[in-house]
């Protein structure tokens, strides 16, 4: 491997608040939240973009940061799970449907929920969407599973998951 | 260090009702579990997670041969890159005291799986060993210096091949109080050949992975001879004394935390690699060392659940009782630990026969230690023998609920033992009514595409329960705090004592505070094989007990509830229960040894399940999507039903992913796996699952402590057989490799 170029400052706005870092290019978003600004709620599962722990919203859109390099992000908002309470609704329904037991995947689960509910209602369809012409998609149990399978749980708290974002995307409370 | 919530939406979903009326106002029911709201906020700090003041990283130079003799390394260029502290090797690394061999008397010696002397020897001893460790300024740099790092072997033969190796098996010793691995009663064989009705299974299941999302990882530091160390440990005690004697040092110098864990499921139940080459690496750097281990690290160093040849035989009446049952396996274990498993146990526990054989075989091959993995041998046992009774039920043409009703037993079948509490025949009327078993209609209908089935099967997994310990203590503040040294990879242990506590004192839930996950406070046993709960329930009632005579003896003041007597006795009383060291220690262990030996002479203590399940085959790709899935348990008194029911659903999702995707991959020619990460380990994703109903009997077991018996491992037992035995179901084909590929259910791949 030849040697990694060296560090240079980055500006990132997370959650609201504009921060420089020196980082070098190898860095990814993940590791320069997660070591740099001290942001460890978003979680490192994999670092090769198989399970979704590091998931965060970059322009409102869920992103991995473990493929995200931090250059990348520069001049872009980037949202983690620090960025998203403290009293979201979803954060309360994950909770109060059991959604979670280690709760390792769990601030991924509430990003990629947060930008996929954005996309839905954006109209994007998926994989198990009927319609595709349809002006809106309802968002069953099927949908939100197909679109929330980037995401892994190993504990298996996938039932109180779906009904907890379920629960948010019906009363229109997710925003 | 104190976990106990702060958020007020800790507090519990119902409020108490003013004036107690019944004894347990908070056993029982769905209290949100307390660390939810810290982990939904990202606020829970995980070992990865807490900043540590001169923190050092560490990264590991794995081995490529599964046999071989170190014969250099060269570490300058990577010693040379900026930012690299040193790299441990053999050749430099500080000595470590071998590992202890197994003792029931000293448990913590349970904590290895591996005899390699990590960094101490020259020898290689399977695929993915490592053989250095890079420390560095920064992640990124440990690293790549990691990749400057050259090593030449002189390569070794190996022995790889667990099906090539078949012949060199030895059978497994039974030992008293193991699980059972070994038995006959009659002769089977005869009774076998006799029977009017005989149905005979050869399967095989393929090594898992635990694939907890959180991955492994150490924080290691040394001042002088006291060590601490923060590690996502199922066993602090076991972890404790294992580095105490690894490094010798005394045990009350070393300092284990584990307040967060993000998963286990048996695969942090062991002291592997990871945890030993952090220790060892700080102290030869004399700096703190924090190894977060990278997916392929974990799975190249942390043992998987063993691969099972299995061959299951029943012989029956033509009216589906049972003659005889045979049960035979062969285990995959390693060269330097690991050890055989009681895949065959489920046989001798689930139905009444006059003839019996249970075996077990163990080949040794030069790979990694395999180790025990959530519901290990049950989970894959029950596979086979549940499989094979839903072969039964079709060949004798009875409903599989009907066959296993006539075959239903209070007693062991092997040893005769009475069970201290089973109700399998309410659980499959509980679990049918539920599913509408009756109404399912025959199999192979089909909707579109697809080929719809339905199957279901048993579950089963024995209880135990260990010494706790823990201090309770009732503060003239007003509050109550039970300390104890116990674990929470995610099954919420913390909340159940809380409720336990509540309900034993009579004092509000918000008032009880649970302290966990550090070795400072009272020894309390690992979590796994579904022992912690029920233990440390135990340990609290009397620690209750003894708070309640305690307080009633302050005198005049005691009138009224537990905390108006201490508040007005103005300090703070404080009980014990447990010794955690010295000769009072020692009769502790020896008391459980006694109990338990005493109490498995006297009745089988165990878990109890009935799955049902709808599948759709998909008859053009063979691709198995399972649709409903309702689970009807007994686990004795449940303590939290929202906590409990989603422990069991998390066994039965990952029951989905042993039926339908996971399967670990070797190289059988070198001993390397194949894909060691989660883009090639598939572990269910939410597509996967469907809405799991749980339903549960909460009928008290009559020997437990409070009536409890463990919920973590029942729930992945018989998932396997229900998913095959519904794809039997929809398409008439009898699948006994797992998982159920499509090319398994089409009949396309090739099976030994
Ligand atoms: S850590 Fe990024 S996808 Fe797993
Ligand atoms: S809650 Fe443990 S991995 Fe999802």
């Amino acid at each position: 491997m030849p040697a990694p170029p060296p560090a240079r400052p980055v500006t990132l706005t997370v959650n609201g608040r504009r921060t420089t870092a020196s980082l070098e290019p190898r860095t990814s978003l993940l590791d320069a939240l997660r070591e740099q600004a001290g942001l460890t709620g978003t979680k490192k599962g994999c670092d090769q973009g198989a399970c979704g722990a590091c998931t965060v919203l970059v322009d409102g859109r869920r992103v991995l940061g473990c493929l995200t390099l931090a250059m990348q992000a520069e001049g872009c908002h980037v949202v983690t799970i620090e960025g998203v309470g403290p009293h979201h609704p979803l954060q309360d329904a994950v909770v109060h449907h059991d959604g979670l037991q280690c709760g390792f995947c769990t601030p991924g689960q509430v990003c990629s929920a947060l930008g996929m509910l954005a996309e839905h209602r954006a109209g994007a369809p998926s994989l198990v969407t009927e319609d595709l012409a349809a002006d809106a998609v309802p968002l069953t149990s099927a949908e939100i599973r197909e679109r929330m399978s980037g995401n892994l749980c190993r504990c298996g708290a996938h039932n109180g998951l779906v009904a907890a974002v379920r629960e948010v995307a019906e009363s229109g409370s997710a925003r | 260090m104190t976990t106990t919530p702060t958020r007020p939406r800790a507090t519990p979903s119902t409020p108490p009702t003013a004036g107690r009326t019944d004894e347990r106002q908070w056993v029982g029911r769905g209290v949100d579990r307390r660390d939810g709201p810290a982990k939904v906020h990202g606020d829970a700090l995980y070992t990865a997670d807490r900043p540590f003041p001169g923190l050092t990283h560490g990264w590991m130079v794995h081995a490529p041969h599964a046999r071989a003799r170190i014969v250099a390394i060269d570490t300058a260029a990577a010693r040379a890159h900026p930012g690299v502290v040193d790299v441990v090797t053999h050749d430099n690394a500080p000595r470590m005291a071998p590992p202890p061999s197994a003792s029931l008397l000293d448990l913590s010696s349970l904590a290895s799986r591996s005899r390699v002397e990590y960094l101490n020897t020259d020898q290689v001893h399977y695929d993915g060993q490592p053989v250095a460790v890079v420390v560095a300024e920064s992640l990124e740099t440990a690293r790549y210096a990691a990749s400057l790092v050259r090593v030449d072997y002189e390569v070794l033969p190996a022995t790889t091949d667990f099906r090539a190796a078949r012949d060199t098996a030895t059978r497994a010793k039974q030992t008293p109080a193991a699980p059972t691995v070994s038995g006959t009663k009659g002769d089977a064989v005869a009774s076998l050949d006799a029977s009017p009705v005989v149905v005979e299974l050869g399967l095989t299941t393929p090594a898992h992975h635990h694939s907890a999302m959180e991955p492994h990882v150490t924080t290691a530091h040394w001042d002088g001879d006291r060590l601490t160390v923060w590690d996502p440990t199922q066993g602090i005690d076991w972890c404790r004394k294992h580095l105490a004697r690894r490094f010798g040092v005394d045990v009350r110098q070393v300092r284990v935390l584990a307040p967060v864990i993000g998963g286990g499921f048996g695969g942090k139940g062991s002291v592997w690699a990871g945890t030993l080459l952090t220790v060892l690496a700080a102290r030869h750097v004399e700096r703190p060392v924090r190894m977060a281990l990278s997916r392929e690290a974990v799975t190249r160093t942390v043992g998987a659940r063993t691969p099972t040849m299995q061959r299951v035989a029943l012989g029956a009446d033509r009216d589906g009782r049972l003659r005889s049952v045979v049960h035979e396996a062969v285990v995959r274990s390693s060269t330097v630990g690991g050890g055989s498993e009681q895949v065959v146990a489920v046989s001798t526990a689930l139905y009444a026969t006059p003839a019996l054989r249970v075996g077990t075989e163990v080949v040794e091959l030069d790979m990694l230690p395999n180790t025990f993995m959530r519901a290990p041998g049950d989970a894959t046992g029950s596979f086979g023998l549940e499989s094979a009774m839903d072969q039964l039920a079709h060949d004798v043409s009875l409903d599989p609920v009907e066959l296993r009703l006539r075959n239903d037993t209070d007693r062991t079948p092997l040893h005769g033992r009475r069970f201290s509490h089973r109700r399998v025949p309410d659980l499959m009327e509980l679990g049918s009514r539920e599913f509408g078993w009756a109404e399912r209609g025959p199999g192979g209908r089909r909707d579109g595409d697809r080929l719809v089935g339905h199957g279901m099967a048993l579950a089963y997994h024995p209880a135990l329960t260990f010494e706790a310990h823990v201090v309770l203590r009732a503060t003239a503040a007003g509050r109550v705090v039970l300390r104890t040294s116990a674990q929470d990879m995610g099954m919420g242990i913390a909340t159940v004592l809380a409720q336990v506590v509540a309900d034993e004192l009579a004092v509000p839930l918000d008032r009880v505070g649970v302290e966990y996950g550090d070795s400072d406070q009272p020894i309390a046993p690992p979590a796994g094989g579904s022992t912690q709960t029920a233990s440390l329930t135990a340990a609290t009632v009397r620690a209750a007990e003894r708070l309640r005579s305690r307080v009633q003896r302050l005198g005049p003041s005691a009138a009224g509830s537990v905390l108006d007597a201490v508040r007005a006795h103005g300090q703070d009383v404080e009980v014990v229960v447990g010794h955690d060291e010295g000769l009072r220690a020692r009769a502790g262990t020896l008391r459980w040894i006694a109990e338990t030996l005493w109490g498995q002479r006297r009745w089988q203590r165990a878990a109890w399940g009935a799955h049902f399940c709808e599948v759709a085959v998909d008859a053009d790709t063979g691709e198995v999507r399972v649709t409903r899935w309702v689970g009807a348990f007994d686990i004795g008194a449940v303590l939290n039903a929202k906590t409990a029911a989603s422990q069991l659903r998390g066994g039965i999702v990952m029951g989905l992913g042993l039926a339908l995707t996971e399967e670990s991959v070797t190289d059988a020619r070198t001993g390397r796996l194949v894909g060691p990460d989660l883009t090639h380990y598939h572990v269910p994703s939410h597509a996967d699952v469907p809405e799991i109903g749980i339903h549960l009997l909460g009928d008290p077991d009559p020997t437990a402590p409070r009536g409890v018996v463990g919920a973590g491992e029942v729930g992945i037992t018989g998932v396997g057989a229900a998913v095959a035995n519904a794809v039997f179901d929809a398409t008439g084909r009898r699948l006994t490799h797992l998982p159920l590929t499509p090319d398994r259910v089409l009949g396309l791949a090739p099976e030994a």
